[in-house]
């Protein structure tokens, strides 16, 4: 069923308030991956917010679907999502960064209630879902595990080893998401290095691949559902999205990577954020 | 014919490499275990993983020539709450898929059992590309990793059986053919992170892992026989934790202590009981035997093991050599421990 207008402006609240958060957090942190933060703040509001089967009163509840933030420096958005959704109080992401915190930029799966897997080295997500879809089929479990690239992260060659496997193995319970920002830490990933033509890659991987506006919901929601419905393989979902989201001053800039936030500065991008969102 | 409670018999030591013995057991813990899924990548004949795939196929995973993606893949399978065994050569494990096992596996204290062949020199004449004398160096130094040495076959199978209710990771490492059998049979009490006793003495203790154990047990005899030498020798089969109380028992009885690995002498073994023997803050002479900062020469492993001084001949020659070595007198040797 395609998300209804209802639940598309649902997840525009989320959106905006995942954003502002995360900014937040940033002040609060001296410096975060604010970028790639928001490049992937839609794709995660409709997972967590609509999509996925979680319980963030009982995080390790058996049956839950599972999600792997491969681009592990997203941490931080992925922080603020699950404050969002109960696992824990917005207040514990004051000491993000700080000093034996359980916060860090890269987030530990023992430390961070919610977080399936502790990620942070680029490539290792995908291998880790597809182990973890392997186990669902083999317990026969209708769990599904969803991971989410990086674009430049495709440059690492074990993406490509999980690739192969995931489709070996026919993981039709595996959904990827690329978030497609066009942007790596030394600037366009097709200057560093050349990506493209990557739907075609994946296609000849043997996924299924949906190519998407990363920041429609219709289209993020549509997605999901054909993926979900998608037998015999995984399917990457490769959305096109906007580094810095939301942010002007940040949006398409490839310094956005990482970066702290004056005071004004702050001011500025939550301004910018509520502007995006009619709310200013 | 001795049973030894596991799937093979004293007979089988003699007739199986380390790692025909490692299938056997685990297939047989299959039966027993549903939650251990085993995975390699395109070595399932060579590391006799494939035994357990033959069984039970559908809990088998071979993800081709892939050593990252193994192990996070194992990662991910211990994450769905299953208790996987990866194998592969010990190279690939340590080295190719280092970050793998330090990252999805060791830093999520995920209960995956790595039993890694092919180690040291054990697989000679293919030279450094398949040789692997740094593997308990990288393995011991990552937090939460359990690294154990099995001497023979019966204790790969005992190592292999104890290591399904450690919780945590485990990097079990062997060879790659027959090694000579050290024990007369299984009844001996095998725990992890307890070291064996092989012979008792007085005059020096040389303490060795994997196949140097049955070298240091001959090499024991000799020096016995023909010096009259009383030599303490100790199995550290488990590399980490390390069995410390028995080493400074060993610098205490005997104040000359001989290291004897397959594995450079950095890092591994030798590297292991010179920092509790330095903790001690006791005199105390120590001759690590392994391959040297170099690497090694192509050969069959019996021959490298000569070449390299680990075998019964190369621990003998320590031996005389610091035996030959004076240590200060120190009064208060007794008091201070």
């Amino acid at each position: 069923m395609p998300l209804s207008n209802e639940d598309i402006v649902k997840l525009k609240e989320k959106a905006w308030s995942i954003r502002r958060m995360i900014i937040q957090t940033t002040i609060w942190a001296g410096g975060g991956h604010v970028g790639g933060a928001l490049s992937q703040t839609d794709i995660l509001a409709a997972l967590y917010f609509h999509y996925m089967k979680i319980d963030p009163k009982n995080p390790g509840l058996e049956d839950r679907d599972r999600l792997v933030l491969s681009k592990g420096h997203g941490g931080i958005g992925l922080a603020v999502v699950l404050a969002e959704a109960g696992y824990y109080k917005d207040e514990l992401l004051k000491d993000f960064n700080h000093t034996g915190s359980s916060f860090g930029m890269h987030l530990d799966k023992l430390k961070v209630p919610g977080v399936d897997a502790s990620t942070g080295s680029l490539g290792h997500g995908l291998s880790i879902s597809v182990g973890l879809a392997l186990g669902a089929k083999l317990k026969k479990a209708s769990w599904r595990t969803y991971c989410i690239l990086g674009d430049g992260e495709c440059g690492e060659g074990s993406i490509w080893e999980a690739a192969m496997a995931a489709k070996h193995f026919n993981l039709d319970n595996l959904i990827g998401f690329l978030d497609r920002n066009m942007l790596c830490i030394d600037g366009e990933t097709e200057k560093v290095m050349a990506l493209e033509p990557l739907t075609d890659k994946w296609k000849s991987f043997g996924w299924n691949t949906i190519s998407i506006d990363g920041h429609d919901f219709a289209q993020i929601g549509d997605a999901i559902e054909k993926a979900k419905a998608f037998t015999g393989g995984p399917t990457m979902i490769i959305a096109r999205t906007v580094k810095g989201k939301g942010v002007e001053y940040m949006e398409g800039k490839a310094a956005w990577h990482y970066g702290g936030l004056d005071s004004g500065m702050a001011e500025k991008a939550l301004a910018s954020i509520d502007r995006a969102y009619g709310k200013a | 014919m001795a049973e030894t409670g596991l799937t093979y018999t004293v007979y089988d030591a003699d007739h199986m490499t380390q790692a025909e013995i490692y299938g056997a057991v685990l297939t047989r813990l299959g039966g027993e275990r549903p939650d251990i899924v085993a995975l390699t990548a395109d070595l399932a004949k060579s590391t006799k993983i494939g035994k357990f795939g033959e069984k039970y196929p559908e809990r088998f995973f071979n993800v081709g020539i892939a050593e990252q993606n193994l192990f996070g893949v194992g990662a991910g399978l211990a994450l769905a709450g299953f208790t996987p065994f990866i194998s592969t050569f010990a190279v690939f494990t340590s080295l190719r898929a280092a970050e793998q096992v330090r990252t999805d596996i060791c830093y999520q204290k995920l209960n995956c059992k790595i039993i890694a062949t092919h180690s040291g020199v054990s697989f000679g004449q293919a030279g450094t590309t398949h040789h692997c004398t740094e593997d308990i160096s990288v393995m011991r130094s990552f937090a939460g990793m359990t690294v154990i040495v099995p001497a023979d076959g019966i204790e790969t199978a005992k190592a292999v059986a104890a290591c399904c209710d450690w919780e945590g990771p485990v990097y079990i490492r062997i060879g790659r053919g027959f090694e000579p059998r050290c024990y007369e049979n299984d009844q001996y009490d095998f725990q992890i992170g307890k070291s064996i006793q092989m012979a008792d003495g007085s005059d020096l203790t040389v303490i060795a892992c994997g196949p140097s154990v049955q070298h240091a047990v001959e090499a024991a005899k000799v020096l016995k026989a023909e010096a009259g030498l009383s030599v303490r020798v100790l199995n550290m089969h488990t590399i980490k934790p390390i069995d410390k109380d028995a080493i400074i028992s060993a610098v205490h009885d005997t104040r000359r202590i001989i290291t004897a690995e397959d594995h450079s002498t950095i890092g591994g073994l030798g590297t292991s009981v010179a920092e509790v023997i330095a903790e001690t803050g006791k005199s105390c002479l120590l001759r690590k035997l392994g391959i040297p900062d170099q690497f090694a020469i192509v050969g069959y492993p019996d021959d490298l093991y000569n070449h390299y001084k680990i075998d019964a001949d190369g621990i003998i020659e320590a031996a005389n050599a610091i035996m030959g070595t004076e240590l200060e007198a120190d009064e208060d040797w007794e008091d201070e421990f």
